[in-house]
């Protein structure tokens, strides 16, 4: 018995082997950790500054009927509030129809050998910088297609830039809804055929009511992307430096990124009002929350998904 | 049914409608709206890339490769290039490779193959998919903050070891997630059976694991790479510069700790010079930037479709 007991001590592993396998463990979990002080550190950078700025600004500033012009002490949170939103929807109407019909084509009708040709290229579309997309705007979009289209539209103008971001989101809105069409179990689209109901049918009544709720999620995601889209606004929106209150998509107007990039360009020339600076950080922090809660409601719409099959 | 039609039969009805294959019209119509959508989406993508290329590709027929070399300028187009851009996104990309691999990497070893399922498990999972979809130029602001100010001890204040670090955090969640996936692809079968001849977990990760997730582990790599590439809303918060550049005498490592600008930081300074010369210079850069970020994500896509297994 006595040989026994020695085995099982045996098991257990050499004390020095044991000990290594525990700092390594210990590594690999400070490495997940970043993540969390990472969050805290962004949190707390944020609101200090933020809350700078809220204790400072006179209240009337926030509200002044003559927009967003910093250098000037006017933060109207109305303007850039109001700027991101039109951007967001022009880029809504845009990557809506354009992601999820291309998503519909590539689970339900594409063949395989199309598919493998389709899906690289608009993965390649999803790898263009925006800074780029930003100048295609500016060069392209603006005047020879918003302008052209709309008469009496600015070459710096919203709709330029609320179409760009939608080409920008159409890969994330087109992947997202992809994924959430392809979990509906084959078995339903059969039994859809096998009651005699044609393709397009089946597609409209069975497949996309059954992946409703991860397409609700990509279009979720797409609006949270298209808030925090920055450069394209920053080249072509036409709000560097400041905008009254605007609801004109076809003239400039300035969003809450661009705010903050002109704020950051500015800041190290230019010394006007104290209060440019820590503007900058309230603004982020708008913006900060604005993205999470679209991000977890959207995380919450495919769950649903998952869960269902 | 009723009338004349009794007379035909039902099976012959149902013959009928079974051999004449009536064209579906409305499933077509839907069909080719479905595949425009696609397109359109397409050619955009091929509009742009005509338009930068017929833009851009004189400067490098008149200028050759002293476009890639030249110095940065937003006053003279006739000399300006973009070498010290490529440089800047050069050294920034190494700060990237340094930092955002090993932690992002480790930690996805660490939440696939040690952690077990706890509360906490989930909230640090829930945590890294909210930092994924953080705006980018949040983490410019935490840039500023964090390397800027708080510690320009280290890093110098505005400088290329900054903005890699800034970058370097901006991108560590997608090289979490990606490398999770690839990590949760391999079958439990490897790690049980080298578990099974008395290896330990660490001796199984280094030996199986890893090697059968490397693939799709280098795929995340190379495109989150290539997105810190392209970014450049956080770098304008952490001190890209966007007009003259000294040129630094200083060897490879000062070089981190000097200001500095990168590839998209000069697009987007270009871009707002109206001058037809500076919208020639723009197209040529991003022709620049293109190549490379369109090259990475070609490889990491050849990649990812050649080495995907299913076990």
């Amino acid at each position: 018995m006595a040989a026994v007991e020695s085995n099982l001590v045996d098991l257990s592993g050499a004390p020095a082997r044991r000990r290594k396998e525990e700092i390594i463990r210990r590594i690999f979990q400070s490495a997940a950790a970043v993540s969390v002080i990472i969050s805290a550190a962004i949190v707390f950078s944020l609101i200090g500054r933020a809350m700078d700025f809220l204790f400072a600004v006179d209240v009337s500033a926030l509200f002044s009927p003559s927009g967003w012009f910093p250098r000037r002490g006017f933060y109207d949170l109305r303007t850039i509030v109001a700027g991101t939103l039109i951007i967001s929807l022009i880029a809504l109407l845009v990557s809506g129809p354009l992601g999820v019909g291309a998503a519909i084509y590539l689970a339900e009708y594409a063949r395989p050998r199309m598919r493998r040709w389709l899906k690289p290229i608009l993965e390649i579309l999803a790898g263009i910088p925006s800074v780029v997309l930003g100048f295609f705007a500016l060069t392209w979009i603006s005047p020879e297609l918003v302008q052209r289209i709309f008469e009496g539209a600015t070459l710096f103008n919203l709709t330029a830039a609320g179409i760009a971001v939608g080409i920008l989101i159409t890969p994330l809105v087109a992947s997202v809804s992809e994924d959430a069409l392809r979990s509906v179990p084959v078995s339903l689209r059969e039994a859809s055929y096998g009651l005699g109901a044609s393709k397009i049918s089946t597609t409209l009544r069975v497949t996309i009511p059954g992946a409703i709720s991860g397409i609700a999620a990509a279009l979720i995601l797409a609006i949270s992307r298209a808030i925090g889209e920055t450069m394209i606004v920053a080249i072509v929106a036409g709000g560097t430096g400041g905008s009254p209150f605007r609801l004109n998509p076809l003239q400039p107007g300035q969003t809450m990124t661009g705010a903050m990039t002109a704020l950051a360009i500015g800041s190290d020339q230019v010394k006007g009002e104290a209060l440019t600076f820590p503007s900058l950080f309230f603004v982020g922090l708008l913006l900060f929350f604005m993205t999470l809660a679209l991000n977890v409601v959207s995380e919450r719409f495919v769950r649903r998904v998952r869960e269902k099959y | 049914m009723s009338g004349g039609v009794r007379t035909m039969g039902t099976g012959d009805i149902v013959a009928a409608k079974l051999q004449h294959r009536r064209i579906d019209l409305r499933g077509k119509v839907f069909e080719y709206l479905l595949l425009l959508s696609l397109l359109i989406s397409l050619l955009f993508l091929a509009v742009l890339l005509f338009e930068v290329t017929s833009r851009g590709i004189g400067v490098f027929q008149e200028r050759g490769a002293d476009f890639l070399t030249g110095r940065l300028s937003v006053v003279t187009a006739m000399t300006a290039g973009v070498g010290q851009a490529i440089m800047g996104s050069l050294l920034v990309l190494v700060v990237v490779v340094l930092v955002a691999i090993p932690i992002g990497v480790g930690a996805a070893i660490y939440m696939e193959e040690y952690a077990a399922d706890t509360k906490v498990t989930r909230f640090i999972n829930v945590n890294i998919r909210n930092l994924a979809g953080v705006p980018a130029i949040v983490y410019g602001l935490l840039g500023l903050v964090l390397f800027v100010q708080i510690l320009p001890g280290i890093t110098g204040g505005k400088t290329a070891l900054t903005g890699g670090l800034t970058l370097a955090i901006l991108v560590l969640p997608i090289v979490i997630i990606t490398s999770s996936e690839a990590l949760r692809a391999v079958p439990d079968s490897i790690r049980e059976a080298g578990i099974g001849v008395g290896a330990t977990k660490w001796e199984v990760i280094r030996s199986h694991v890893l090697p059968s997730a490397l693939p799709g582990i280098l795929t995340g790599t190379i495109l989150s790479l290539s997105r810190a590439l392209g970014e450049t809303a956080p770098l304008l918060l952490v001190g890209a510069t966007t007009g003259f550049l000294a040129t630094g005498g200083a060897n490879f490592f000062e070089m981190f700790r000097d200001s500095y600008t990168t590839l998209p930081t000069v697009i987007f300074r270009w871009s707002s010079l109206p001058s037809a010369d500076f919208r020639a210079l723009t197209s040529a850069a991003i022709l620049v930037l293109l190549a490379i970020t369109i090259l990475a994500n070609a490889a990491a896509i050849i990649l990812r479709n050649r080495y995907e297994r299913k076990w």
